[in-house]
């Protein structure tokens, strides 16, 4: 079951580049664990500690670099990512998502992102919310200017809140949205269409009888 | 009516069922699966106690952390000196018998990395769908199939449910007539693609290749070209079929023969983008515009033509483009102006996904041949993609050509493309590639990628640095 995202308050923290890929948020030296959890180490690895990862290390011995923003005492227990185009691009790892879930972070605003990463976030409790680019750079602006920048975020109603009054609305399909909403087990409702798919399978084996063929 | 495009017609085919929220259910007719992305996958099955929908559907072999080495590689999945490679190889094989699942295992015959495998065998045929937890799944497009990569969850979705959940993309067709030039290859052709529309050029678009130059091209070339689709952000890369689709799929493994073979061929004629077919998005390109290209940055849209230079801070626009040139010079050690020729490279990486084929290798064997690796070259890797094209070039004697020029012949798998095994380049080294993704580390920590063809990146291992093979082959040994 996947937690649910409804209504999120919470810090914003900066990603201040656009076509930030899948090797950036989460090297691949550290896809080689089987389980969904404990990736939040290593979000953004190379920019975050100095050292070079690899999975073997321990984490209090590693030097974390001062300069990479995220590291920064203002932005710590940010939960809400804000960044520039096309986030998200390169591979369909879903460690991606998984990483940035467990570093602490519900929902990423940027202009754009690339489609498997935005698929693979609903599945994962994580928002993507795309703005204007005119918009992020606002925010953008505001959240150098303003120390402890937080934001709440209503996906009910599809706003974003600022504490100044302004609010902004934001686009997403009514599927994606039910999906966060209910936190729905998508293999339970597909499963309800059982008879659907087994009548679909029953034609398509009649037109298309090579497609069935078994692989041995 | 307006005619169809090739995509709506895959995507009609397998609809089961259209969703009030405006999702789609579709069918899913080829599930590939590899030890990096389907661990959680077999997991999340076990822990709600189900099982896979259709098991004879699913085709299963490891490719993306195994080691190369020849001699790692004989000690078979108990020999992985890496912990953390060991355990998924090894939950890949238990998942496997577990479930009932056909896996080609490490060192059997038909391994390889996923997207060569599954043409090769005939495991993907046209006008099928075809997903597999890796984005370069786009590749199979090249037959005429519908082929995107998915998210673990999705693997998990398909092997429940033979299905998915997803919305219908947009149409895009990208054009290019004309006749490639002298030493312009697939890998160019996609490389040039990529640098006009950029990395999000092809967001949630399918994108059809057409035009004479696609028609010209190979079926493995296809390939090269589809497998970079999502490379200019489009998941699904799709050339339409042609005779050459059809002889290159007969006789294969998994193909029907006989009659059978002849009524799916009648079928398969017929996905093409009807003439008057609707298109939301167009791109035209011309063959003699497009050169040998290298990608001098840190993402492939940051690419050049061979005789070309690194861009000038003053050619960007935006204040966003000149921080990401910025930041794409300072992680590569080049100048701003800089000759592209100028460039020295440590490495070489000949493989991957979208360059490992036979003809891949017969290109870059056909440059090397009776010439020497550069002595500045510490190392060129030359890995086949899988058993089947290793065995074809070993025929040939391919792996002569290259050994005997100082390089080193492993054993399929995605080796250096993303390095997760120990194929992988140092801090600062730059390295001439035939991968797909030069991302700031992708080839290893602090490593400089550069993308380009087979017979470019040859023609870079014997001369110490990139040089145009155009002008490089014109010279005698």
């Amino acid at each position: 079951m996947m937690e649910p995202f409804t209504r999120h308050r919470g810090l914003v923290g900066p990603m201040d580049r656009a076509n930030v890929d899948t090797d950036m948020i989460i090297p691949k030296q550290f896809l080689k664990s089987i389980k969904k959890t404990g990736f939040g180490l290593n979000l953004f690895d190379e920019l975050r500690y100095l050292d070079q990862g690899h999975q073997a290390l321990n984490l209090k011995e590693r030097e974390t670099n001062p300069d990479f923003p995220l590291n920064k005492e203002r932005y710590i227990g940010s939960t809400i990512l804000l960044t520039r185009e096309n986030f998200g691009c390169g591979s369909s790892r879903e460690h991606a998502p998984w990483a940035l879930k467990d570093y602490g972070f519900r929902a990423i605003i940027a202009p754009s992102f690339a489609d498997i990463f935005y698929n693979n976030c609903f599945k994962n409790g994580l928002l993507p919310i795309i703005l204007n680019r005119d918009l992020v750079d606002q925010l953008f602006k505001q959240l150098y200017s303003e120390v402890g920048f937080s934001i709440s975020i209503d996906l009910y109603i599809q706003k974003v809140f600022l504490d100044n009054g302004r609010n902004f609305a934001f686009k997403i399909d009514e599927f994606y949205k039910n999906c966060l909403l209910e936190g729905l087990d998508e293999i339970d409702v597909t499963l309800r269409n059982k008879e659907a798919i087994t009548r679909y399978e029953i034609e398509r084996r009649k037109l298309h009888p090579w497609i069935f063929g078994a692989i041995r | 009516m307006t005619g169809q495009t090739l995509y709506d017609k895959l995507w009609q085919s397998h609809v089961v069922s259209n969703r009030h929220d405006g999702s789609t259910l579709l069918y899913i007719d080829r599930h590939i699966l590899h030890e990096v992305t389907s661990p959680q996958a077999f997991e999340g099955l076990r822990l709600a106690g189900r099982t896979p929908w259709r098991l004879d559907t699913n085709i299963a072999t490891p490719d993306h952390n195994i080691s190369t080495d020849p001699g790692e590689r004989k000690a078979g999945v108990e020999g992985i000196p890496d912990e953390t490679s060991r355990i998924q190889v090894k939950a890949l094989d238990d998942n496997c018998n577990e479930f009932g699942i056909k896996e080609f295992k490490m060192n059997d015959m038909g391994q390889g990395i996923v997207h060569v495998m599954g043409p090769e065998l005939g495991v993907t045929m046209p006008g099928m769908t075809v997903v597999c937890g890796d984005s370069h799944t786009a590749t199979h497009g090249a037959l005429g199939c519908l082929a995107h990569g998915i998210g673990t969850s999705e693997v998990e979705h398909v092997l429940a449910s033979q299905c998915l959940v997803t919305k219908k993309m947009k149409n895009m067709r990208v054009t290019v007539n004309g006749k490639l030039g002298f030493g312009v290859t697939p890998k160019d052709v996609i490389l040039a693609i990529i640098g006009k529309i950029g990395t999000a050029g092809g967001n949630g678009h399918a994108m059809e290749f057409a035009g004479d130059v696609f028609a010209d091209m190979s079926v493995e070339g296809r390939m090269t070209v589809c497998n970079m689709a999502i490379e200019a952000g489009a998941r699904v890369g799709l050339v339409a079929v042609d005779e050459k689709t059809i002889d290159y799929v007969k006789g294969r493994r998994y193909v029907p023969k006989g009659e059978l073979f002849d009524t799916a061929s009648s079928y398969w004629r017929s996905l093409v983008s009807d003439e008057g077919a609707q298109f939301d998005k167009e791109v035209f390109m011309s063959a003699n515009e497009i050169a040998p290209q290298v990608s001098w940055g840190t993402s492939p849209e940051m690419v050049a033509e061979v005789s070309g230079r690194v861009p000038k801070m003053s050619s960007m626009m935006t204040p966003s483009e000149r921080a990401g040139l910025r930041n794409a010079l300072e992680y590569m050690g080049l100048e701003e102006g800089q000759r592209i020729t100028s460039i020295m490279v440590d490495r070489v990486f000949i493989g991957s996904c979208t360059n490992s084929r036979i003809e891949d290798l017969r290109a870059a064997a056909e440059v090397v041949k009776g010439r020497k690796r550069a002595e500045t070259v510490k190392q060129v890797l030359v890995v086949p993609g899988s058993q089947i094209v290793k065995s074809q070039a070993e025929t040939e004697g391919l792996h002569s050509v290259f050994i005997d020029a100082g390089m080193e012949w492993r054993e399929p798998g995605c080796s250096m493309c993303l390095a997760m095994n120990d194929d992988k380049l140092g801090v600062g080294e730059h390295c001439a590639s035939t991968s797909n993704r030069n991302f700031e580390g992708r080839q290893g920590s602090g490593g400089r990628t550069h993308l380009m063809s087979p017979a470019m990146a040859a023609a870079a291992a014997i001369t110490g640095r990139i040089v145009d093979v155009r002008t490089f082959c014109g010279n005698s040994r």
